[in-house]
């Protein structure tokens, strides 16, 4: 029996402003989706995982017995919007090893509709309010979840003379392909220029150096490639996937130019027996341009310092060399929080060759590098649509 | 070295809730010391104070700072929704190189905004807000 892991559904819920939507409606609705996707019954789904952590409402337990999954196997690892790499990467051990054999992921967030945009500059905590745990050294400094990034791009620009027109080549070429996805929730073409005059919002990050807040669900059903012989879709297979963490609190990061992509990178890589070169296409976390130059280099597309010009040459845009964010990602399209499921379900869309205009040709390896927190947890999923060998 | 201790009026920020740990750290800011954490095994310094040595896990001895430091990134904070922080717009978060060694977050105050740099030394300064609880600042050290 194959069990070589593999995804075989995917869903969305509806994006980018849903207020008719609660987030557990966002999962269920992309789990009906995905379920539909995959052709299975849902009786066969005996493993459970998602991100959440509204405890008593959307929180692993409390959704599996909303979705009345029978499960073997259960996971809740949240390490922030990269959190579905990571579970990508515990699902394929546990789908190998015999845990479970069909799994179900799931995400929603009514993020926009219930929060609107405060989740960048909005602040976590109350005036005056007594905070426990690590983030106690941070809070009464009032730093910005943009603030957080901005320490990055202004370390990088400093140390490698990254310019702030680099970085928003990288808004600019996601928009692009927002402009070909009728439910982003910015298709408006933008220039170089219209991103470095937005606002400054937290130098030296303009408005549109950040990523839009929507509201958003999705979810993928792994299983067997012995399984998905009797399913409609060309299964995706997981050719490789790991996970590492530097920090969690900015505080704590101790080199400002780098993530732990330095060493999941590498590992994922390694698992595949591919090396960046042979990828087609990636899906990284564009919670803001600067997390895209890092994760490009901290992955080892290119050397550390080498982001900038690379991306000035266009390579990340249609049609470039290493197209990135086809559906418009979380800078132009839907970002309702944690935005790492979406790099697969779009990553998994390429590689069937279901992207329609935004379609990379022949595309046969597509990578989802999920940041989470404050580049903190760094997720790398290698999917491609050919059997390892 | 002891450091310049201000004494805020009236503090409308979030305030860290001390625990076993924290609590010295705190209270020491409020006498004008920086306490950072040095392990007596393998020697490595963290900031913020734990239970243990990161690196090796022994238990660790506080260390006093100069105060001194130089920064190591920052950001010019320009939008900000919680009050009291807003009406403060633009201030300075930046990450403080100690010349101790740890990396520390902090506000640069004292000083044009625009005019901060990478590599520009600092200096620490309290604002003691109640008993045994000070919150340490960086000034421009000129």
């Amino acid at each position: 029996m194959d069990r070589t892991p593999v995804i075989v559904g995917i869903g969305l819920s509806d994006y980018p402003k849903t207020p008719h939507l609660d987030g557990v409606q966002h999962h269920a609705l992309a789990a009906q989706r995905a379920i539909a996707d995959a052709g299975i019954a849902k009786s066969e789904i005996d493993g459970y995982v998602n991100a959440s952590s509204n405890m008593m409402i959307d929180d692993p337990v409390t959704m599996a017995e909303y979705l009345r999954i029978n499960h073997r196997y259960i996971d809740g690892t949240m390490t922030g919007g990269s959190s579905f790499e990571f579970h990508v990467q515990h699902l394929a051990a546990a789908i190998k090893e015999g845990l479970c054999d069909t799994a179900l992921v799931t995400y929603g967030s009514d993020y926009l509709s219930r929060m609107g945009r405060s989740l960048g500059t909005g602040g976590f905590q109350r005036p005056g309010q007594r905070v426990a745990g690590p983030i106690q050294y941070e809070v009464p400094y009032g730093n910005s979840l943009v603030g957080a990034y901005a320490m990055y791009a202004m370390r990088h620009m400093h140390e490698y003379g990254t310019t702030s027109e680099q970085l928003a080549e990288i808004a600019v070429g996601v928009r692009e392909y927002a402009t070909l996805n009728p439910n982003a929730i910015y298709r408006d073409p933008i220039t170089i220029d219209d991103v470095i005059n937005s606002r400054m919002v937290a130098d030296p990050l303009h408005k549109l150096d950040c990523c839009a807040i929507t509201d958003g669900g999705g979810a993928f059903i792994m299983t067997t490639a012995e399984r998905a012989k009797d399913l409609p879709n060309k299964p995706i297979y997981v050719l490789g996937a790991a996970g590492a963490q530097t920090h969690w609190n900015i505080s704590q990061q101790s080199d400002f130019t780098t993530s732990a992509g330095a060493q999941s990178g590498p590992e994922a890589f390694a698992r595949a027996g591919l090396t960046p070169a042979d990828v087609d296409m990636i899906m990284f976390y564009d919670s803001f341009t600067i997390t895209c130059l890092i994760l490009l280099e901290s992955l080892g597309f290119v050397g550390r310092g080498e982001g900038g010009p690379f991306i000035a040459e266009g390579h990340l845009r249609k049609g470039g060399s290493l197209p990135m964010n086809t559906d418009g990602g979380g800078l132009s399209s839907c970002h309702p929080g944690m935005r790492g499921m979406f790099l697969i379900l779009e990553a998994v869309r390429q590689l069937r060759g279901d992207a329609g205009e935004a379609q990379v040709p022949n595309c046969k390896v597509a990578l989802a590098g999920g940041s989470g927190g404050w580049l903190s947890c760094i997720g790398v999923a290698i999917l491609g649509n050919e059997a390892p060998g | 070295m002891k450091n310049k201790v201000r004494s805020a009026t009236e503090f409308l920020k979030p305030l860290p809730d001390p625990d076993a740990i924290s609590s010295e750290y705190w209270r020491a800011a409020t006498e004008g010391r920086l306490l950072i954490q040095e392990c007596p095994t393998c020697g490595h310094r963290q900031w913020y104070p734990r239970a243990l040595c990161t690196e090796c896990s022994s238990d660790t001895q506080w260390l006093e700072c100069s105060g001194l430091g130089t920064v190591n990134t920052f950001t010019i904070i320009r939008q900000y929704g919680m009050q009291p922080f807003k009406q403060e717009l633009p201030y300075i978060v930046a990450m403080i190189e100690l010349v101790e060694g740890p990396l520390v977050m902090g506000n640069i105050t004292d000083c044009d905004v625009e005019t901060v740099r990478i590599g520009d030394p600092v200096l620490v300064w309290f604002l003691k807000i109640e008993e045994g609880i000070g919150i340490p600042y960086w000034s421009p050290d000129a």
